[in-house]
């Protein structure tokens, strides 16, 4: 188990260095840290933003594939409820990083089913309230939570308009490499980084779904999927009003 | 008006060391608990991914709003320069800081990681509030501290009035930062308003009087000392106006969330269909934090006893944790409004279907973490009233009114 988190501490640490001398001052490398966090070979920069295209009409009433995928590749189906737990407690504590959300319309009373997760706010409230600066921001659009440095407060917790955040409330026996997760800290989707710095260029509930409700992308590249459905149909912003301009953006809801 | 004398607390050494023993055991218990919280994890609270912030939270805001409002009575004889309550300076000075310690005692020990609280003093996010705040926290010990040995030292005496405005300059941007925590949270319908800033303030100067009164009626009566009329009459006075300006700011606060239409169901919630959150705002955070203390207050019989004064302190204290309660954990309680003229139906992660507020039962140990941070307050007090001349020997009204004499 130590050696696992070893490696997961190691790595998370070359990748995070990297972005994190991006976000202290954009567009300034401070030093060339990027060198080690292999196999990502350029430093993260705003050329690219990524971002989601989500179809709420193509999303199925009922379906938990990009749940279970989320969960199984960033390992958060390895976090057991601790024993002597109480289960409907517990529910309520486990981590989440995407979940089914069902509406009914108060008017037409119609339903729809969309998946909910961090939304990658280019102004990210739980960056701005982070007293440490945990939470943060990759040039790329990547909201993440450097886990080393998080002292557990929540406040990015309070301050997240979607709810789209967890607090590990018990000790993890079992991690991945590549999602190191400790007990006492914040955490939430990011786009499945570990993918995108190993040069993949697919999330895991992207890949799961087999209805096609969601399209990831960069969405600086107009060529890109996302961008082209972005272009094609309507889409929406989740409380458009606080202006976060987020990366995962609604159509149909 | 005659020389004011000052000196330590003077009760018989079996009592004051008993009275210690006994806060030392609520303190153990609660390092106990802190212990088992930390170890297992937070599971064993009450908190969750939808209330992330419970009792501990609801301990530490009391404690750390009323400390600036305990500065207060200090700052009415500095700043303003109201001779009468000069004497009253050094205690309030140091409530401010036992107050305020006992606070970030207990927000610290509830963190995930506060092993890694070195990290957050090195790691600095310039554009969190929550980080200026430990800036403010930091300086207001500071401040308070030189502005107490200001007031000790007669050597000192001619800076004290310069350091004595800064204090409360301070103080002021304190609970404002303190206010700001919520204030900034605009995801939320209850904390998304300008009021909370002025509000908190307000609540500090109720609070911190209240809990000043009940430390300084408690030490003058277990040694002997006296306190006059007139001086508790003041005092007095200016709880019932403080707890009726709470009242004010209650008031109005809800009444522009009615004005907006946005805001109308967190207010059905808090003020009609919220269960123990609508229970706790009339019966606490109204009833008793605000009316009946101001009943008492302005009673003309019952305000004049000393009896009324205590019991009209005391539910002032309650009825504010009752308020920071509703605020702290009815305003997670209530379901954020993500999907407007839609209602959720289902949800993988209990975002409020069909309206159902989010649950919170506060656990053992985390109230047992906030009543411990109680102790410290209280016990911190103690020891400096004891070792240190914090007491004014006596505040009959021959010492303590200026108008004495000539009346
Ligand atoms: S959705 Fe929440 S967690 Fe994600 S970036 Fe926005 S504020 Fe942060
Ligand atoms: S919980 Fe961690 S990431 Fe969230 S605000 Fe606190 S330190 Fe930052
Ligand atoms: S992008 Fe990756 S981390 Fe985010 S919800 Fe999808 S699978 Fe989970």
């Amino acid at each position: 188990m130590s050696k696992v988190e070893q490696q997961g501490r190691r790595e998370f640490l070359k990748g995070t260095a990297a972005t994190a001398a991006i976000s202290i001052a954009p567009g300034v490398m401070l030093h060339s840290l990027t060198a080690d966090a292999a196999p990502r070979t350029e430093a993260v920069t705003d050329k690219v933003r990524w971002g989601m295209l989500i179809d709420a009409n193509k999303c199925a009433d009922g379906c938990t594939d990009c749940v279970s995928a989320c969960d199984k590749e960033n390992g958060l189906d390895l976090v057991n409820m601790p024993e002597g737990a109480d289960e409907s407690l517990w529910e309520r504590q486990r981590p989440r990083w995407i979940r089914q959300v069902s509406l009914k319309d108060n008017l037409s009373g119609k339903i729809t089913h969309l998946p909910m997760m961090c939304q990658h706010c280019e102004k990210p409230p739980c960056v701005d309230v982070c007293p440490t600066g945990a939470s943060f921001r990759r040039a790329d659009g990547i909201v993440m939570v450097d886990r080393h440095i998080c002292i557990g407060c929540r406040y990015c917790m309070m301050a997240c308009p979607y709810k789209a955040r967890s607090f590990i409330h018990a000790e993890v026996a079992e991690k991945l490499t590549h999602t190191p997760r400790g007990k006492g800290c914040v955490e939430s989707c990011n786009l499945c980084v570990h993918r995108l710095d190993n040069g993949q260029t697919t999330t895991a509930c992207q890949d799961a779904c087999q209805h096609q409700a969601i399209v990831f992308g960069d969405l600086n590249d107009p060529e890109s999927a996302v961008s082209q459905a972005l272009k094609k149909y309507p889409s929406v912003q989740i409380r458009a009003d606080l202006k976060l301009n987020t990366g995962v953006r609604y159509s149909n809801i | 008006m005659k020389k004011i004398h000052f000196s330590e607390w003077g009760i018989d050494s079996p009592r004051y060391w008993g009275m210690l023993a006994v806060l030392g055991a609520i303190i153990a218990v609660a390092g106990l608990a802190v212990f088992y919280m930390e170890h297992n994890g937070h599971w064993v609270t009450g908190m969750t991914n939808q209330v992330v912030w419970g009792m501990p939270h609801v301990f530490a805001i009391f404690l750390i709003v009323a400390a600036s409002g305990a500065l207060n009575v200090a700052s009415i004889g500095t700043a303003f320069g109201k001779k009468v309550y000069k004497p009253l300076g050094r205690l309030s000075g140091l409530l401010a800081i036992t107050l305020l310690a006992g606070g970030l005692a207990v927000l610290v020990l509830d963190l995930g990681q506060p092993g890694r609280l070195l990290i957050a003093m090195t790691h600095y996010n310039f554009k969190s509030i929550f980080a200026w705040n430990i800036y403010l926290y930091t300086g207001f010990f500071a401040i308070v501290a030189l502005y107490i040995w200001f007031m000790m030292d007669w050597r000192m005496n001619k800076y004290y009035k310069p350091v004595g405005v800064f204090a409360f300059v301070w103080r002021l941007m304190l609970t404002t930062g303190t206010g700001s925590i919520f204030g900034f949270i605009v995801a939320r319908q209850g904390y998304d308003a300008a009021i909370m800033a002025p509000m908190f303030v307000i609540m500090s100067f109720a609070y911190g009087l209240a809990v000043y009164l009940l430390v300084l009626m408690f030490a003058f009566k277990a040694d002997g000392r006296e306190i006059g009329d007139v001086l508790l009459k003041r005092l007095k006075n200016l709880l019932g106006i403080f707890v009726a300006a709470v009242f004010y700011f209650t008031v109005v606060y809800h009444l522009t969330n009615l004005y907006g239409t946005e805001n109308h169901e967190y207010e059905a919630f808090i003020l009609r269909d919220g269960g123990i959150y609508t229970l706790l705002f009339w019966g606490g955070w109204v009833l008793i934090g605000c009316l009946i203390p101001m009943g008492i207050i302005y009673h003309p019989a019952l305000g004049a006893t000393r009896g009324g004064i205590i019991a009209a302190s005391t539910l002032v204290v309650l009825g504010g944790f009752a308020t920071i309660y509703v605020i702290v954990i009815g305003g997670q309680a209530f379901p954020m409004a993500m999907f407007p003229g839609k209602t959720i139906v289902a949800s993988g992660f209990f975002d409020g279907v069909n309206g159902q507020p989010m649950l919170y039962s506060p656990s053992l140990p985390e109230i047992l973490l906030g009543l411990g941070g109680v102790a410290l307050v209280l016990m911190l007090t103690f020891i400096g009233i004891r070792v240190l001349r914090f007491l004014p020997t006596s505040l009959a009204d021959e010492v303590a009114d200026p108008h004495h004499a000539k009346s």
